[in-house]
């Protein structure tokens, strides 16, 4: 069974992306509403995706993301960006960064869900 | 996939709430934390309409969010205008949340984008003709290693480039924790840090740090010399990286500003609050420890009369007990803060409503140099803003009417703050229009706050104001509808331990007297026996205390009462009230408290004495209980509960309006 890592401060959000997820396979799906929550999440299971908002309180996706990339356990979990089109410049960082792919809020059902499935190879 | 309408409301009104906070707080002064917090509020709220397909909603929150992005990223100006006019447009976002939580179709907002865009356009334009493109500072002189800098958002590279334009010194600060308890660590660390500068990113990284924790490199920009912010960083490691090529300057000057600094770090040191509540606590269990050795002499004395070494220790006991009172005192006044530093910030916020709501008003201050705890001084800035507020909106008329009814064109606040005993007393007072008496009560009525026909005396009628639901939209501003509301001003001074008193008349004024203890941290109390339990009353609570005869209690409207002084007051029985075993007596002891015409007769079996405690939260099992503050330990390992008198009162006043 593969699981994900949802991490967004807004609840609306997570829910739903929640939703999508478990939606399309058997996926176990665990949520982070701060970057911090998101770094003590991480030892806890091995996570196969992670999907990240950029704008958070303490630090940003773009911070969570250098971190993931550049630790040898998690660096080769795909990660994808979900945040609003606002972020254009910021997601382009993030890609530089090594994430996998970037979804704009707010996304057709169809559009999270591809990009999940690539990632995911499903 | 339809996530409820209801979480969409819920998440909506929180984040209206907090922009609003940041917002407040970007009035009071500029902090790039503030702005961004409001930016990512607004931010968030974009996504979540778009993501329940509320477009109108969406459109609204994108432009006001593109705004929002050139303040923070410094394209635009931030000045009292744009906040007023953000203001008004999240007073827009909370009508059409209203709207949505009504079931009613979201209206059409195209005017209200375009008048954003049309604001933002002009700003743009304006900051562009001023300042024609103010030159960015370049990063590459730094001694920043690329793979930090190719992490930073947008906005925080702005902030970095900000720190260096004005002239502050960069920092490299690392810090280490483990992993499972790092976010304590990190937050106590950013709350130090920022109280001297600016946190301006936080990276996290698991390289070159040991199993099972965790590494942040922070960027910190500040006006603090390097060893102030080695103090402030505590354990962490700290590293100057200052621009390397700096621009070349007088070489003394640099070196004497440097002086100045490293004089000025070493004669003061800033020391957290829990440091000193733990030493404070230790002396309380000294202070415990003294009384034992006390008793101990006089049974001694007692037993052997006094003998040389009895005698000895009777003396070595009294340097004692004056030491630990002189300590104690010295660490009580180390939380102390001048009223200063509350008045000027009010002072600020004021001044700019004043010039909001169009008013001539005149804002006096008095008694700056009085002392108050910290945590109390920070804790009763918003209370008071909000009354001030009231102050300007309600309560000093328009100048027309002013004059109309003889009264000076001007209107007149005083804030005053005054020690006295053991309190320190806060007044403020307006000479505006009065609380109007009658509509307050035709109000409570309407809202069903009192039933129909009871009869209520003018001193409940104004203590109504502070019941949550009174205020209605006809009676909140624009301006301090935005606050938080009398029921919560109340609640937060109660919380503090304190009382709030308010004397009214038509067309002269109105003045809010509140009564606050000086220090949380050690409190004067009175032991009380009830039902052969022991309590403690704050001594702050307490106005008077007198003995009762039982056939002196007389029942008025099924309730007790007992006449002093010409004068009926209530009264509570705490054992009754507490659920305890009742045995008639000969004779009570009653305690006064509360202030004004509120006031309540508690009835007690024994007087015990006064005592001074640190009182300790009941911790999370217990956090539901009323009537029950906290607790306190009194000697010989006696842990004894302390009674929360407001709530007592609130529950008695509520139990006479019930009947």
């Amino acid at each position: 069974m593969k699981s994900a890592l949802i991490v967004d401060d807004s609840n609306t959000a997570r829910s739903l992306i929640r939703f999508l997820i478990e939606d399309m396979d058997d996926i176990n799906v665990s949520e982070a509403s701060t970057g911090f929550e998101a770094l003590k999440s991480l030892p806890h299971q091995p996570f196969d995706i992670i999907l990240v908002d950029i704008n958070m309180p303490d630090i940003n996706g773009l911070e969570l993301i250098h971190f993931v990339k550049s630790t040898d356990r998690y660096k080769n979990i795909p990660v994808i960006i979900v945040s609003t089109e606002s972020s254009e410049e910021d997601k382009k960082r993030g890609m530089a960064l090594g994430a996998f792919a970037y979804v704009t809020k707010p996304f057709k059902s169809e559009e999270l869900q591809g990009v999940v499935k690539k990632a995911l190879n499903l | 996939m339809k996530t409820s309408k209801k979480d969409f409301i819920a998440e909506a009104e929180d984040i209206i709430e907090s922009a609003t906070s940041s917002l407040l707080e970007l009035q009071a002064s500029f902090n790039p934390d503030a702005l961004n917090s409001l930016f990512r509020a607004i931010h968030t709220m974009k996504g979540l309409s778009g993501l329940f397909g509320f477009k109108g909603f969406s459109d609204l929150c994108h432009t006001l969010e593109s705004l929002l992005d050139d303040l923070r990223l410094g394209r635009i100006e931030f000045n009292d205008e744009t906040i007023g006019f953000i203001f008004s447009n999240i007073d827009l976002l909370k009508n059409l949340v209203d709207q949505v939580s009504q079931d009613k179709e979201v209206g059409d907002v195209s005017d209200a984008v375009r008048s954003i865009e049309s604001f933002r356009d002009a700003m743009k334009s304006r900051a562009q003709a001023s300042a024609a493109a103010p030159q960015d500072a370049s990063l590459k002189n730094l001694s920043i290693s690329p793979s930090i800098l190719n992490t930073l958002s947008e906005y925080e590279e702005h902030r970095l480039k900000t720190n260096i334009k004005e002239g502050k010194i960069v920092y490299m600060v690392k810090s280490v924790f483990e992993l499972t308890t790092f976010d304590k660590g990190i937050e106590s660390l950013n709350s130090n840090l920022k109280s001297i500068g600016e946190v301006i990113a936080t990276l996290p990284s698991s390289q070159g740090v040991p199993d099972g924790s965790i590494g942040f490199t922070q960027l910190f920009g500040s006006s603090s010399g390097i060893e102030n912010v080695k103090e402030t960083a505590q354990s962490a490691e700290v590293e100057m990286i200052l621009p390397l090529k700096t621009v070349p300057g007088p070489a003394d000057v640099t070196v004497k500003a440097k002086e100045v600094t490293l004089k000025s770090a070493a004669n003061t040191v800033r020391v957290d609050i829990e440091k000193l509540d733990r030493i404070l606590n230790t002396v309380s269990e000294l202070v415990l420890a003294k009384g034992a050795v006390i008793r101990i002499q006089q049974e001694l004395a007692g037993s052997y009369g006094y003998t040389p070494l009895t005698l000895d220790l009777y003396k070595i006991s009294q340097i004692l007990d004056r030491k630990l009172a002189e300590l104690q005192d010295n660490i009580l006044e180390l939380r102390m803060v001048p009223f200063s530093q509350i008045f000027s910030r009010l002072a600020q916020v004021v001044r700019r409503h004043i010039k909001e709501v169009n008013k001539e008003i005149d804002l006096k201050i008095f008694g700056e140099d009085t002392e108050i705890d910290k945590v109390i001084a920070e804790d009763i800035i918003d209370p008071l803003i909000h009354l001030i507020r009231n102050s300007i909106d309600h309560g000093i008329e328009v100048k027309e009417r002013r004059l109309a009814l003889g009264k000076k064109e001007h209107g007149t606040i005083t804030l005053k703050a005054f020690p006295k005993g053991n309190n320190v007393i806060i007044t403020l007072q307006d000479d505006g229009a009065g609380l109007d008496i009658d509509k307050i009560l035709h109000k409570a009525r309407e809202n069903k706050l009192i039933p129909e026909n009871q009869d209520i005396d003018r001193r409940e009628i104004i203590n109504l104001i502070f019941l949550p639901g009174l205020s209605t939209k006809e009676s909140v501003s624009e301006v301090s509808g935005r606050g938080i509301g009398m029921n919560i001003v109340k609640e937060k001074i109660g919380s503090l331990g304190g009382f709030v008193d308010i004397e009214t008349e038509k067309d002269a004024g109105t003045t809010f007297t509140i009564t606050l203890p000086i220090t949380l941290a050690i409190i004067k109390t009175i032991l009380i026996k009830v039902a052969n339990e022991h309590f403690i009353i704050p001594l702050t609570s307490v106005a008077e205390t007198f003995i009762v005869d039982p056939s002196k209690i007389q029942t008025i409207e099924g309730r007790e009462v007992i006449e002093i002084r010409n004068k009926i007051l209530p009264l509570l029985r705490i054992d009754r009230t507490l659920l305890l075993e009742e045995k008639p007596r000969d004779e009570y002891f009653g305690i006064v408290v509360g202030t004004g015409d509120r006031q309540l007769g508690l009835l007690v079996d024994d007087l015990l004495g006064q005592t001074e405690v640190v009182v300790k939260p009941l911790g999370e099992f217990f956090k539901n209980t009323t009537g029950v503050a906290g607790a306190a330990e009194i000697g010989k390992h006696e842990v004894v509960l302390v009674l929360d008198i407001e709530t007592m009162m609130k529950e008695a006043f509520l139990i006479k309006n019930d009947l």
